[in-house]
């Protein structure tokens, strides 16, 4: 579904992801571990097409299709999916809203037309009473006054609307408590089939014991240093990261 | 000749066709000498560095319109707000017009400036509000009470709440090649009494025309007055709006100026506050394009103490559009615990779009809190990747953006259409369909 080839990007001139080879199958959950500042959020804003970020060399296909020259849209229209580590606020348009511009965009790309009002509020009242989400509050501006956790929680709201192919989780854990990441976790883990994908990027393996991942990785200074089963992250949990950096390797 | 003269050589003519034995016809004659002495403002003076008067002052404007150009109601259907029941003061090439419009004398007035200057059922009223709290600050004023004659008279005795709001709309039908009108409004609202207002001036001709527009407005104790003026005429016609609020104790008064239009606009908006706990609010939202100029000079002049003021002005300029922002908050010795909130906020879309933003607080109370703000900025690049993370195309994205932007100025509007046509306006500004309406 998404293969990763000998990826370089740097921003400002500054190489942050220096040769990433990944490589994510359908039905998989793969989660991304390492200390802060390796390059995890950088690997999901240019997998989704954040423009300030170049791509110096290297390819991502995802579909057999290389995403190089897409927009973030386009990734988008495709099922690419980013839960941002940090949502930004919306002022004036409200959770509902947004959704409904958003559905109906990915709608217009595969030339339909709007979703009927009444499918609209169906989907939205399913997906909301999966994450147990107040009605009141998709009346509410976007991300606007949301707690840390009700940011996370809308963002996995929005995917589950969405229902992408390959959903990339940024941080989806942190500001979260343990009876919202479970809410959270249990929204993604219904989500997941046999033909999606979930990239898990997380500091701790807290996550991982609610979204039990197929495969781990370590992410180390813009390189990927090693890869292996759920297990690692325990591995990783007990004994830091010191003892994979790269020189060691 | 230059338009100064022609004013001026035309004023006898026109004092001659009016009733020359009333008060007014003394101030007509002492405004036409004060305009003939300050003239129309140039870029020397402070008020007016950023805003230039000669692309607009250099057509040959007829300055008296012919008599009763007809006009279809469905020609301007569009430019009323329509769905709802209102008072409406139409006004052709500065002519009124009885058929378009719906008046009323009963129990409120809302009529004719011409026929309240003459009529001796209006005198007291005339002669107590007419003309007093105007300012000479620059010659759009004197210029426009030497040839006032048509504009809105609306009186509202006290206890009265109006549940129809008025519509005072002046046309420009190009039957003229270019066209000079000054309405003149007098809007006089007793204690505890309410009143909507819309106002908007729309040229339906690309033909140039200028409107110098001069309204007062007295708000009585415990009054509150909702007033909202559309600006979003063609590129052809400029507008300089006077206007003039006075409140009285606990009275509430606000201004919402809507500018998508026009070659160039001229906002001076001045709020007198003369009596406690006054609550005055000014709002506004400016989006403009090619090289349209919009220029909001305000005045909130707290006189009495423990007062409000909130002014709140966004604006998006793209293309070589400019726009002006000149806040001023005068505080009086006297007013101590007031409490004025200042704030003007630019998003440029262009590189060759302006903003001339200029807050200036002058305080010689003690005891009061004053605060102001002035962003300029562009679109947030992160909030835009979020958006198009989503699937929402970059256009849609960003006017996505500019609404959320605008959004909080529209919270305040309280009259529905208003706020659903505002809304839909800045839709079609932006170009776009968003998949819901904003």
């Amino acid at each position: 579904m998404l293969k990763i080839k000998n990826l370089h990007a740097s921003i400002d001139g500054k190489e942050i992801l220096k040769g990433i080879n990944l490589e994510i199958n359908p039905g998989e959950v793969h989660a991304i571990m390492g200390p802060n500042g390796s390059g995890k959020s950088t690997l999901s804003s240019v997998i989704a097409g954040k423009e300030e970020f170049e791509m110096t060399s290297g390819e991502i296909i995802f579909q057999n299709e290389d995403l190089t020259e897409l927009d973030p849209e386009e990734r988008a229209h495709r099922g690419i999916f980013l839960s941002f580590q940090y949502p930004v606020e919306i002022p004036g348009v409200s959770v509902t809203n947004f959704m409904k511009a958003s559905i109906n965009a990915h709608r217009k790309s595969q030339g339909l037309e709007d979703m009927p009002a009444n499918e609209m509020l169906k989907l939205i009242r399913e997906k909301s009473e999966l994450l147990e989400i107040d009605r009141k509050f998709l009346s509410r501006s976007l991300n606007q006054g949301f707690s840390g956790g009700e940011k996370k929680r809308n963002e996995i709201f929005q995917m589950a609307m969405l229902n992408p192919k390959l959903a990339i989780l940024d941080e989806t854990d942190s500001g979260l408590d343990i009876d919202a990441l479970k809410v959270v976790a249990n929204g993604v883990n219904k989500l997941r089939s046999s033909d999606n994908a979930v990239l898990l990027i997380t500091h701790y393996q807290r996550l991982l014991d609610y979204i039990v991942p197929d495969v781990v990785h370590v992410m180390v200074d813009g390189r990927i240093v090693k890869s292996g089963p759920k297990e690692l992250a325990y591995e990783l949990e007990e004994k830091g990261y010191d003892w994979l950096k790269p020189e060691q390797v | 000749m230059e338009l100064k003269e022609k004013l001026i050589s035309s004023f006898l003519a026109f004092e001659e066709a009016c009733d020359v034995d009333s008060d007014i016809h003394n101030l007509r004659c002492d405004a036409i000498k004060e305009f003939e002495k300050i003239g129309f403002p140039s870029k020397k003076e402070e008020a007016w560095k950023y805003t230039s008067l000669n692309s607009v002052l250099s057509h040959d404007y007829s300055v008296f319109p012919k008599k009763e150009n007809a006009i279809e109601y469905k020609d301007i259907k569009k430019y009323l707000i329509h769905d709802i029941d209102t008072y409406n003061l139409i006004f052709i090439d500065g002519i009124f017009s009885s058929h378009l419009s719906q008046t009323t004398h009963e129990k409120i007035d809302v009529c004719l400036m011409s026929a309240a200057m003459v009529k001796p059922k209006y005198r007291a009223i005339v002669d107590q509000y007419f003309n007093k709290i105007v300012s000479k600050e620059n010659g759009f004023t004197p210029l426009n009470t030497a040839f006032a004659k048509e504009g809105a008279f609306i009186h509202i005795p006290k206890n009265l709440v109006v549940n129809k709001p008025v519509q005072i709309v002046n046309f420009a039908t190009g039957n003229e090649a270019a066209l000079m009108i000054q309405p003149r409004n007098l809007i006089v609202v007793g204690e505890n009494a309410q009143i909507q207002i819309i106002e908007r001036h729309q040229s339906l001709t690309d033909n140039p025309v200028l409107t110098n527009s001069v309204t007062e407005v007295f708000v009585g104790k415990s009054a509150m007055v909702d007033y909202y003026k559309i600006q979003n005429d063609r590129s052809s016609a400029s507008l300089i709006d006077n206007t003039f609020i006075e409140q009285k104790d606990n009275s509430n008064c606000s201004m919402h100026t809507f500018s998508f239009g026009g070659k160039l606009t001229r906002n001076n908006l001045n709020f007198y506050q003369r009596g406690e706990h006054i609550d005055s609010t000014l709002k506004g939202i400016t989006i403009i394009e090619d090289k349209q100029h919009v220029d909001h000079n305000t005045l909130v002049h707290h006189i009495s103490p423990n007062c409000e003021s909130h002014q709140d002005y966004k604006g998006i300029f793209a293309d070589k559009s400019t726009g002006v922002f000149n806040g001023k908050v005068l505080v009086e010795k006297e007013a101590q615990k007031i409490n004025a909130f200042q704030a003007n906020n630019n998003i440029l879309l262009d590189d060759q779009a302006t903003i001339n933003s200029k807050p200036q607080l002058e305080i010689f109370a003690d005891d009061v809190k004053c605060s102001h703000g002035c962003t300029i900025g562009q679109l947030d690049a992160d909030s835009l990747f979020y958006l198009r993370s989503r699937g929402i195309p970059l256009k849609e994205a960003k006017a996505l953006l500019m609404y959320a932007f605008a959004s909080n100025v529209l919270e305040s509007v309280k009259i529905p259409e208003i706020k659903k046509r505002i809304t839909h306006q800045i839709a079609l500004k932006l170009e776009v369909s968003l998949g819901f309406d904003l």
